[in-house]
């Protein structure tokens, strides 16, 4: 199967062998072909994306346009599309038509990409697997049988499927990097605050954070470019200049320091993913890089403390689901308490209502202090932990996933170990730092992900060490056998 | 058995900025409903709050007001509950760390006695929509126009001692936030209004009593029988034996009674914790100081400029200074009629707000201005009319009949000094009424004001009072 980047579609559209419009019916014709296998995506916008493109190859045609004009492209279904179905994957949210554009989606209509799609997640982002969604799982094209991980598991697969060369994800435990590992492709995640969260559905409002899952590094470098920036609109954005990321791919890694920290490679740590995970410890080291233990003491405690902080946050940015103005609504409730108890049971699912109610426990009168407070001070530690690692290494190394990609069903019935699967990439948003994975080979069939850590607003080093690692190595260029369904 | 009555007091004053807290809608009141509710003041999905500086630095005014300690780092917080009213399912409010920590403002009580009372704390938040259940057959309407209104809540300490001091504290605190023109201070509107937490012990104790907490006190009526009706309820309950219950009741005014709303048991748990949409709040010196300098003269410097200024009694004084427009009104009459304040008082406080109340219009619409009411004066000052005539004189000005000289000049009321045709009018008066110079001759002396009230008569008011006086004593002794 033949997957294209957006840097040779963007070569192939400026010399005129191919057309926005052209390029728009492939990827329309390929998911007509493939969701309802994979069911990556929960909406195709298939009028408004080939206006778009029309559009795009106007400005091509004049000789305008950047790096990403006529690009076809999804977003992640929990950012706001004016005059698009906006689900988050809930039934709370089934009939919600957005009347706004999220910044990060008018940045990079901006930029001229084409959307020609929402793709499917976990609901509200609540879920490491994809399967706890209102639309139903996403199948990992690797192996049907398995999920392509979560929540942006509808990008991943649309991205591992060649669907659309690229996808917007979000990142609140993992949930770019997870899926990017399980699914093969590279998924990257920028600082907390270097692009805008309005319009995108909160879930953890100190955790969430947007970006891309695409098949390079210097795809991701094309679209973050565009998404990120200060936006008056969001009090936590950074009001911080953006580099040229595309600029900082060519460094060396040359006398780089790599730390790999011993706590990622625990018993819990499938053997077969450790061995990819030290063969591109040992690339890296053939680029010029020197690979040295590190440690983060605090990071075993992620997964509680994640866990806690979230769901607070989630208790109560999801309070505004009430179906009092928008979204869904029981009917005939006989009182306003019955209407919104019953309007809340049938809108949320298991997962999300499970959530909830953790953060309602955890901020109660009581036990505020010994949960929420508790977690906030270990939150601290575990991002100085971070922090002095970074003081000694320019980046930090380790696996992304404990194991490749588990089966459909296996850990539904068990959110601790569900949980668990986010084990190494929780402390990267605990700590607001830009993160990574990138594929670094196959375990048994099935794709292994590398995960790069960078220190706050490293995104340059991030990406440049992806993108040096990508140059060596050919494993993002894997692509999955698909049957047409 | 004595009782003492403890009181606190927790004002919410909306703050008078043109747009909302976290949003760009308008605070105008009055807008058909919902009309000025944005996707933030909606809850939408999504959207993110934004803070509005100018509430900062209003919270910050009010806080140098009263002495009180500024925060130089203040966190938003959200208070969690369901309501429809409240879109977004939690109010963004302010609880660990407030913009404005202890402070404290002077009351004055009859006796001419001070007391301070503390606030212990003001903190910044929105305030919610309206629910509207009286216009749609069996359903409530919502109307969002004034969810995201900006609010400062200020808390008193437990200070008061009776509901008359209460009242006292809140129309200090209603004076101060219009000095400082952080809020129009509009009880019909909603825009200042209060809880009351009130409790007795016996005399002599020194643990507080249980206290209940009566809900939205919009007037100053309201907040004085409020609280003096559950004060006798309280020592009722305990006189007869019972516990008061902590809990929140409504005053209902119709029937002038106290009703349970809620136990504490039924309280909500708000699950208050700092609102990760916006970063703490972090002030420096500079900001304090460059807020510092936007204070205006406060209530308390300018009524003891005005005892000492002008010599004026405290009671005046403290009618005078009770608003800032009021006060500036004065001074620019008293500044034209110089060297007799007192006179510029009388008037301000007479004359003038009686024609204001009667038109229920403030005194920056007022249909004299300062200028003119000063003119009027310097009528009397230089006795071409009296202070009877000026009040007619007065009324016509106030109907925009033209300035005092022209209304003086078209009505024929210039005074009559002139003590030859006076001498005329008051043989003429004394000739008709033979009887009663009979009678004051034969000591009755009180008949005098009836002549005068002749004479008076006869020259339709014009007649310098205190001239005719003398001219009929040295006729009639």
């Amino acid at each position: 199967m033949e997957r294209r980047t957006i840097t040779q579609l963007s070569a192939a559209l400026r010399d005129g062998s191919v057309t926005s419009r052209g390029l728009t019916e492939d990827c329309l014709q390929r998911i007509e072909r493939h969701n309802a296998v994979l069911n990556a995506f929960i909406t195709v916008s298939r009028d408004e994306a080939l206006a778009m493109a029309d559009a795009a190859d106007a400005v091509l045609a004049s000789g305008g346009g950047g790096p990403l004009t006529g690009i076809p492209l999804a977003h992640k279904d929990i950012f706001c599309v004016r005059g698009g179905l906006t689900t988050c994957a809930s039934r709370m949210l089934s009939n919600f038509v957005s009347p706004y554009d999220a910044t990060v989606v008018e940045n990079l209509a901006a930029a001229g990409v084409v959307t020609v799609g929402k793709t499917n997640m976990d609901e509200f982002a609540m879920g490491s697997s994809n399967e706890t969604s209102y639309y139903g799982p996403v199948a990992n094209p690797w192996d049907l049988e398995r999920s392509p991980g979560g929540s942006s598991g509808g990008s991943a697969v649309a991205v591992a499927a060649g669907l659309v060369p690229a996808a917007t994800g979000t990142d609140t435990g993992g949930s770019i990097r997870q899926p990017a590992a399980l699914s093969g492709v590279t998924g990257f995640k920028p600082t907390y605050g270097r692009v805008s969260r309005y319009g995108m559905i909160a879930f953890a409002s100190s955790l969430d954070q947007a970006g891309v899952l695409t098949l390079t590094a210097e795809d991701a470098a094309l679209l973050i470019q565009a998404m990120a920036g200060f936006d008056a609109r969001d009090s936590t954005c950074a009001d911080a200049p953006v580099p040229d990321y595309t600029a900082a791919l060519g460094e060396s890694l040359v006398g780089k320091k790599v730390g790999v920290p011993r706590e990622f490679f625990d018993d819990g740590l499938d053997p077969e993913c450790a061995e990819r995970i030290h063969d591109a410890l040992a690339v890296l080291e053939t680029l010029g890089a020197t690979v040295q233990d590190v440690s983060l003491p605090n990071v075993g405690a992620s997964v509680p403390t994640y866990y806690i902080v979230a769901s607070a946050e989630c208790s109560s940015n999801l309070s505004r689901f009430d179906g009092i103005r928008f979204g869904y609504r029981h009917a005939g409730a006989d009182s306003l308490e019955s209407q919104y108890k019953l309007t809340r049971k049938e809108g949320f699912g298991a997962e999300v209502k499970r959530r909830i109610m953790t953060g309602t426990y955890v901020l109660s009168a009581g036990y505020y202090d010994a949960y929420y407070l508790q977690a906030q001070k270990v939150r601290h530690l575990i991002a100085d932990d971070f922090r002095r690692c970074f003081e000694s290494v320019d980046i930090i190394a380790g696996p992304t996933t404990p194991t490749p990609a588990f089966g459909l069903g296996e850990k539904l019935d068990d959110p601790v170990q569900m949980y668990l699967n986010d084990i190494y990439t929780i402390g990267v948003n605990l700590a607001g730092l830009p993160g990574a994975s990138v594929p670094c080979g196959f375990s048994e069939g099935l794709p292994v992900g590398l995960q790069l850590i960078g220190p706050a607003f490293g995104e340059s080093t991030v990406l440049n060490f992806a993108h040096q690692y990508q140059q060596a190595t050919d494993w993002h260029e894997r692509s999955p056998e698909l049957q047409a369904g | 058995m004595a009782w003492e009555v403890v009181i606190g007091l927790e004002i919410h004053t909306q703050l008078a900025t043109k747009s909302k807290i976290f949003s760009g809608a308008s605070t105008a009141y009055g807008a058909e409903p919902n009309t000025q509710a944005c996707l933030i003041d909606l809850g939408y999905p999504g959207v993110l709050p934004v803070l509005n500086r100018k509430v900062v630095r209003m919270a910050v005014l009010f806080g140098l007001a009263i002495n009180a300690e500024i925060a130089r780092r203040s966190v938003f917080a959200r208070k969690n509950y369901f309501y429809p009213d409240l879109p977004k399912g939690y109010q963004i409010s302010q609880l660990e760390l407030p913009i404005v920590g202890k402070g404290a403002v002077k009351i004055f009580l009859d006796e001419g006695q001070e007391k301070t009372i503390g606030v212990t704390r003001a903190h910044m938040e929105e305030d919610a929509g309206k629910s509207v259940h009286d216009h749609f057959d069996g359903e409530s309407g919502i109307d969002l126009n004034r969810a995201g209104t900006p609010l400062l809540e200020i808390v008193s300490e437990p200070d008061m001692r009776s509901a008359k001091e209460a009242v006292a504290y809140m129309k200090r605190i209603h004076q101060l936030v219009r000095y400082l023109g952080i809020s129009d201070g509009n009880m019909q509107e909603g825009s200042f209004r209060c809880d009351a937490n009130v409790s007795v012990r016996r005399e002599g104790e020194t643990a507080l009593g249980t206290r209940t907490e009566l809900k939205n006190l919009n007037s100053f009526r309201f907040v004085e029988k409020a609280i003096n009706i559950e004060i006798e309820r309280q020592i009722d309950v305990l006189e007869g034996g019972g516990k008061v219950i902590q809990e929140t009741r409504l005053y209902d005014s119709d029937r002038n009674e106290t009703r349970s709303m809620r136990s504490k048991e039924e309280a909500n748990d708000y699950r208050y914790f700092p609102d990760p949409d916006l970063l703490p709040i972090e002030l420096d010196e500079d900001f304090i100081e460059s807020v510092r300098a936007e204070l205006p003269e406060l209530p308390d410097a300018k009524r003891a400029r005005f005892v000492a200024d002008y010599g004026l009694k405290a009671g005046d004084v403290e009618m005078l200074t009770s608003n800032r427009e009021m006060a500036d009104y004065f001074e620019a009459v008293a500044g034209t009629v110089k060297g007799d304040a007192k006179l510029a008082a009388n008037w301000v406080i007479g004359e003038l707000s009686g024609a204001l109340n009667k038109d229920s219009i403030g005194i920056g619409d007022s249909r004299v201005s300062p200028r003119a009411l000063a003119g009027l004066l310097e009528r009397i000052r230089d006795q071409s009319i009296s202070g009877k005539i000026a009040k007619e004189v007065f009324e016509a000005m106030w109907q925009g009949e033209g300035d005092a000289d022209q209304i003086i000049e078209s009505r024929g009321l210039r005074q009559i000094s002139d003590a030859g045709a006076l001498d005329k009018i008051v043989d003429e008066v004394l000739a008709a009424h033979p009887e009663q110079v009979e009678q004051y001759k034969a000591g009755k002396h009180k008949v005098l004001g009836f002549l005068v009230g002749q004479i008076m008569q006869a020259t339709q008011g014009k007649a310098n009072p205190a001239q005719v006086n003398t001219l009929l004593r040295n006729k009639l002794d």
